[in-house]
C-alpha cells in the first residue's frame, strides 16, 4: 500500500482538484483506493456526493474507539472508497495532541487497511500543524500543487527542509505547479525555469481551466465527467509521474487471494 | 471493496424493463426522505462465461466454483467459494488463456492455482457449462444523486450442454457504507411478484436452463440402490449396468488423454465387472457370465500397459525427490523413455478402444444386461451378497493365515486379490447395509489392503524397471549414470516393499482378529 498526500500550507492551490482526479485515475488503473477527506470543509466529501459525516467524528477515528472500516463509503467508480470529512476534523490537532505519540498515529490508524487498499490518498486541510506532521510521517509521496510565484517557491523550500530533518520515515516530496494562469507572464516564467532546475518537481503542470471549477457543479473528477478535455490530459500525466515516483507495483501485483 | 450482493431471479423476463425499476423506486419512497430514482450505467456488457470442473465434479463438491470469463480480448478465472465469496482471480490475455479440457499446470502459478491443487489433483478442469451473458447494470441514487447500491440485471443464454435461455438474473450490489439502503431495495425488490430469492447459483442456473444438474458422477456401481428380496439376477444387472456406464463413460477421455483418471476410472470399472462376473456370475443367465469373462480379460489386459506408465509417471517426482547419491537430471533419460512407452502403450490401447470388437462387446453386454430376467430357482439380493461376502471372507482369511516369513511374494499378492474381491462385493451390494455398519467393517481391510497394495506395486515396479533398464540397454539410450539412478530407485523400492512385508503381520492380525471378523459377519447377517 502506498500512501499518497495532497499538501500544501496555503488555501485554494488544488490539492482537493488532485486528490479527487488522481484518486479516480488510479481506481480506473485497478488500483484499490481509498481517498481520505481529512478537510473539515468536506470538499472531496462533497465532490463524490458523500455527506462529509463520520459516526463518532474524529475522536472517534483518533482514539480508535470507532473503525475506520466503518467510516468508509464507496464513491460511484469502482475501487475508489471514500474515507469521508467531519466538521470535528477542525479539532483533529487537539485530538491528535491528547493521543499516543501523534505523530505516528495516521500511519497506525492506516496500516490495517494493508490488505484492502494499495493505494491512499490523504487530502489534507492547509496548514501546518500536528496534523501535518503526522501526514508526513505517513506519507510515501507528497504532491505539493503551488501557484508559481517567488512565495510559494519558498514555502516549498521551508516544506523540503522540515521533511530533511525529519527523523525516521521521511516522505518523498513532488511538488507541481498548479492554477497557471496562461496570461500571466511570471507564471510561464517560472512554470518553465524551476521544474528543469530541481528534482523535486513534476514536469507536469496542471492549468486553470474552467472545465476544472466545473468539478464542483458535475460533483465528480474532470477525469470522469470531461476525459478528453486538456485538465484530465494534465492529470493523467501527473498521475503517471507520481505512480512512478512511488514506485507503485502495477494493479494486482503481490496481491494475495480475497 | 466489499460485497455482500444479494440474488433474485425473474420468473418472467416481462418484469426485467423499466416497470420493475418504477416498482422498486416507488416501494421504496415508501419511508421518510426515501427518494429513490435510477440510472442507466450505460449500454449493456456481453461476456462469454465457462464453468470448469473435473470429470467427477470434485470443485462442485467441495463447494467451489471455476469460472472463465471473456470479454474485449481479456479472459478472467474467478474462483468462488460456498457463500459467492471470490477466492482467487487469474486474468488471462485471450491468446495465453489455456485450451480446455486442461491440467491445473498449464495455469500461471499463483493463489487459483494453489486453492485448485488439492481438490482437483491429478484430473484435467473441463468444461462443464457455457453462456453468453448480457448484463445491464442500473444505479440505485438517492437524493443527492449518489449511487447507494447497483442492479445488474443478468440475461444469460445457455450453449453447453444444451441450449437454452435461463431466467434473468438480478444481482442487487450494495455501495460500501449504503447497505441500509440496500437492504431496503431489496426488500422492495424481494416483495415484487414475479420476482424470486435467487437460491440457486449462476452455474446450477444454467445447468437447470439446459436440463442438467452438477454434481452427478457416471455410473457408481456402490450407488445403485439394491433391495434384500429382490431377484439377485435383476441386481447383478443393475450393479454391471452401471459398471458399464462408468465404463463407457470413460472411454472418450481415455481416448483424448485428457487426464490419467480416465483410465483409471474406466479400470476399475472393468475390474468390477470382472470381479462381479468371476464371484456372482452365477446369479445371471446360463453362459453369460462364462462368455463375457474372456472379452473383459482382453480389456483389462489392453488397459495395464498405459495404467502402469502412469503409476510410474505420476510417481516420478517423489521418486526422483528421494534420490540420495544420484541427481534428478541423470534420471532425464529415463523419464523421456518412459514417456515415449507411454504415448505407444496409449496408441495401441485407443486403438483398442476404437476396435469392432470393443464397441461389439459393450454393445452386446448392454443388450444382454437389459434382457436378464429372474428364473425362478435363482436366490435373492441379499442371500447372494451374505453368501458371496462370507464366502470371500473365509477365503481372504485362509490365504493370510498360509502366509509366513518364508512365503513367496505371489502369495502376498494372492491374498490382495482375495481381499479386493471381498471388498468389491462389500461395495457392490453396499445399499444393502448400513454405511456406518459398512464403514466400520472394512476399517481393518483397508488398512491391510494399503499395505498389501504397497508390497505389490513395489514388486512390479521394481520388476518393471529392471525390464526398463534392459530395453534401455539394448537401445543404447542409458548413459551409466542413468542406470545407477535407477538403481537408487530400485534400491528404494526395495526399501518400500521391506517396510510394508515388515508391517504386514500386524495388519493382518487386525483384520483377522475376532471383533474385525465379526464387524464383516454382520454384514452377511443383515444381508440375508
Amino acid at each position: 500500500m502506498k500512501i499518497f498526500a495532497t499538501y500544501n500550507i496555503k488555501g485554494g492551490v488544488g490539492k482537493t482538484s488532485t486528490a479527487v482526479n488522481l484518486g479516480y485515475l488510479a481506481a480506473r488503473d485497478g488500483y484499490r483506493v481509498l481517498l481520505w477527506d481529512l478537510d473539515p470543509q468536506g470538499a472531496a466529501s462533497f465532490l463524490f456526493r458523500v455527506k462529509p459525516r463520520v459516526k463518532g467524528g474524529g475522536k472517534g477515528l483518533i482514539r480508535g474507539t470507532r473503525s475506520i472500516d466503518a467510516a468508509i463509503k464507496g464513491t460511484d467508480y469502482n475501487n475508489l472508497d471514500l474515507l469521508p470529512a467531519d466538521f470535528t476534523y477542525r479539532n483533529l490537532d487537539l485530538l491528535l495532541d491528547s493521543a499516543k505519540r501523534p505523530t505516528r498515529r495516521l500511519a497506525t490508524l492506516l496500516a490495517p487497511l494493508k490488505a484492502e487498499y494499495d493505494v491512499v490518498i490523504l487530502d489534507c486541510p492547509p496548514s501546518f500543524s500536528l496534523l501535518s506532521e503526522s501526514v508526513l510521517r505517513a506519507a510515501d509521496l507528497l504532491l505539493v500543487p503551488l501557484i508559481p510565484t517567488t512565495l510559494s517557491v519558498r514555502t516549498l523550500d521551508q516544506l523540503t527542509g522540515f521533511v530533511a530533518e525529519l527523523n525516521g520515515h521521511r516522505p518523498d516530496v513532488l511538488a507541481f505547479f498548479s492554477m497557471i494562469d496562461r496570461r500571466k507572464r511570471l507564471h510561464l516564467q517560472i512554470a518553465a525555469e524551476l521544474p528543469a532546475a530541481r528534482t523535486d518537481f513534476a514536469v507536469t503542470v496542471i492549468p486553470a481551466l474552467s472545465v476544472i471549477e466545473r468539478m464542483s457543479v458535475q460533483r465528480a473528477p474532470v477525469t470522469a465527467f470531461a476525459p478528453r478535455s486538456q485538465a484530465a490530459r494534465q492529470y493523467r500525466a501527473l498521475w503517471g509521474e507520481a505512480r512512478q515516483r512511488a514506485r507503485l507495483a502495477m494493479p494486482g501485483d503481490g496481491r494475495g487471494a480475497g | 471493496m466489499r460485497n455482500g450482493s444479494r440474488e433474485f431471479v425473474l420468473e418472467s423476463d416481462a418484469r426485467a424493463g423499466t416497470d420493475l425499476l418504477a416498482a422498486v423506486a416507488s416501494a421504496h419512497a415508501s419511508g421518510p426522505g426515501a427518494a429513490l430514482t435510477w440510472a442507466d450505467s450505460g449500454s449493456a456488457r456481453t461476456c462469454r462465461r465457462m464453468w470448469l470442473d473435473t470429470f467427477d465434479w470434485r470443485l462442485y463438491r467441495a463447494g467451489l466454483t471455476l469460472e472463465q470469463i471473456a470479454r474485449s480480448g481479456l479472459a478472467e478465472l474467478v474462483l468462488t467459494g460456498r457463500d459467492g465469496d471470490v477466492l482467487a482471480t487469474e486474468r488471462m490475455e485471450d491468446g495465453l488463456k489455456p485450451g480446455w479440457p486442461g491440467l491445473l499446470r498449464e495455469l500461471p502459478a499463483g493463489p487459483l492455482r494453489e486453492l485448485l491443487e488439492p481438490v482437483a489433483g491429478v484430473r484435467a478442469l473441463a468444461p462443464v457449462a457455457r453462456a453468453t451473458s448480457r448484463v445491464l447494470e442500473q444505479r440505485a441514487l438517492n437524493g443527492d444523486a449518489k449511487t447507494v447500491a447497483k442492479l445488474c440485471v443478468d440475461r444469460m443464454s445457455v450453449t453447453y450442454p444444451g441450449r437454452a435461455a435461463a431466467p434473468a438474473r438480478l444481482t442487487l450490489v450494495p455501495v460500501r457504507g449504503y447497505q441500509t439502503q440496500a437492504d431496503k431495495i431489496g426488500r422492495a425488490l424481494g416483495a415484487l411478484p414475479g420476482v424470486s430469492d435467487g437460491r440457486m447459483s449462476a452455474l446450477d442456473t444454467a445447468l437447470a436452463a439446459a436440463g442438467a444438474r452438477a454434481g452427478e458422477r457416471p455410473g457408481k456401481a456402490s450407488a445403485v440402490e439394491l433391495s434384500p428380496v429382490m431377484p439377485a439376477a435383476t441386481a447383478m444387472a443393475a450393479i454391471l449396468t452401471a459398471l458399464l456406464d462408468a465404463l463407457e463413460a470413460n472411454v472418450s477421455g481415455t481416448i483424448k488423454d485428457i487426464d490419467t483418471e480416465f483410465l483409471h476410472d474406466l479400470r476399475i470399472a472393468v475390474r468390477w465387472t470382472r470381479s462381479a462376473l468371476k464371484l456372482c456370475g452365477r446369479a445371471l443367465p446360463d453362459g453369460l457370465a462364462r462368455r463375457f469373462r474372456p472379452e473383459f480379460r482382453w480389456l483389462g489386459d489392453l488397459t495395464a500397459p498405459t495404467r502402469d506408465l502412469d503409476v510410474y509417471l505420476l510417481g516420478f517426482p517423489d521418486m526422483a525427490a528421494g534420490l540420495v547419491g544420484a541427481t534428478e537430471s541423470e534420471l532425464a533419460p529415463f523419464h523421456d523413455h518412459l514417456i515415449r512407452s507411454r504415448m505407444a502403450a496409449h496408441a495401441q490401447l485407443s486403438r483398442g478402444l476404437r476396435s469392432a470388437r470393443f464397441s461389439r462387446l459393450t454393445s452386446d453386454w448392454r443388450s444382454e444386461l437389459a434382457a436378464v430376467r429372474p428364473a425362478r430357482k435363482r436366490p435373492m439380493a441379499a442371500q447372494l451378497a451374505a453368501e458371496r461376502i462370507g464366502t470371500a471372507q473365509r477365503q481372504a482369511l485362509t490365504a493370510g493365515r498360509l502366509i509366513n516369513a518364508a512365503s513367496p511374494a505371489e502369495s502376498l499378492h494372492e491374498l490382495r486379490k482375495r481381499c479386493k474381491e471381498l471388498r468389491y462385493l462389500v461395495e457392490m451390494f453396499g445399499s444393502l447395509h448400513d454405511p456406518a455398519q459398512r464403514w466400520q467393517a472394512v476399517r481393518e481391510l483397508k488398512s491391510l489392503q494399503d499395505c498389501l497394495g504397497e508390497f505389490q506395486d513395489a514388486e512390479v515396479q521394481t520388476a518393471e524397471i529392471r525390464a526398463f533398464a534392459a530395453q534401455m540397454l539394448a537401445d543404447r539410450s542409458a548413459p551409466s549414470e542413468t542406470l545407477l539412478a535407477m538403481g537408487e530407485i530400485a534400491a528404494g523400492l526395495a526399501r518400500r516393499q521391506r517396510r510394508a512385508r515388515s508391517e504386514f503381520d500386524g495388519r493382518f492380525a487386525d483384520f483377522a482378529s475376532p471383533d474385525s471378523q465379526a464387524r464383516l459377519a454382520a454384514l452377511t447377517r443383515t444381508a440375508a
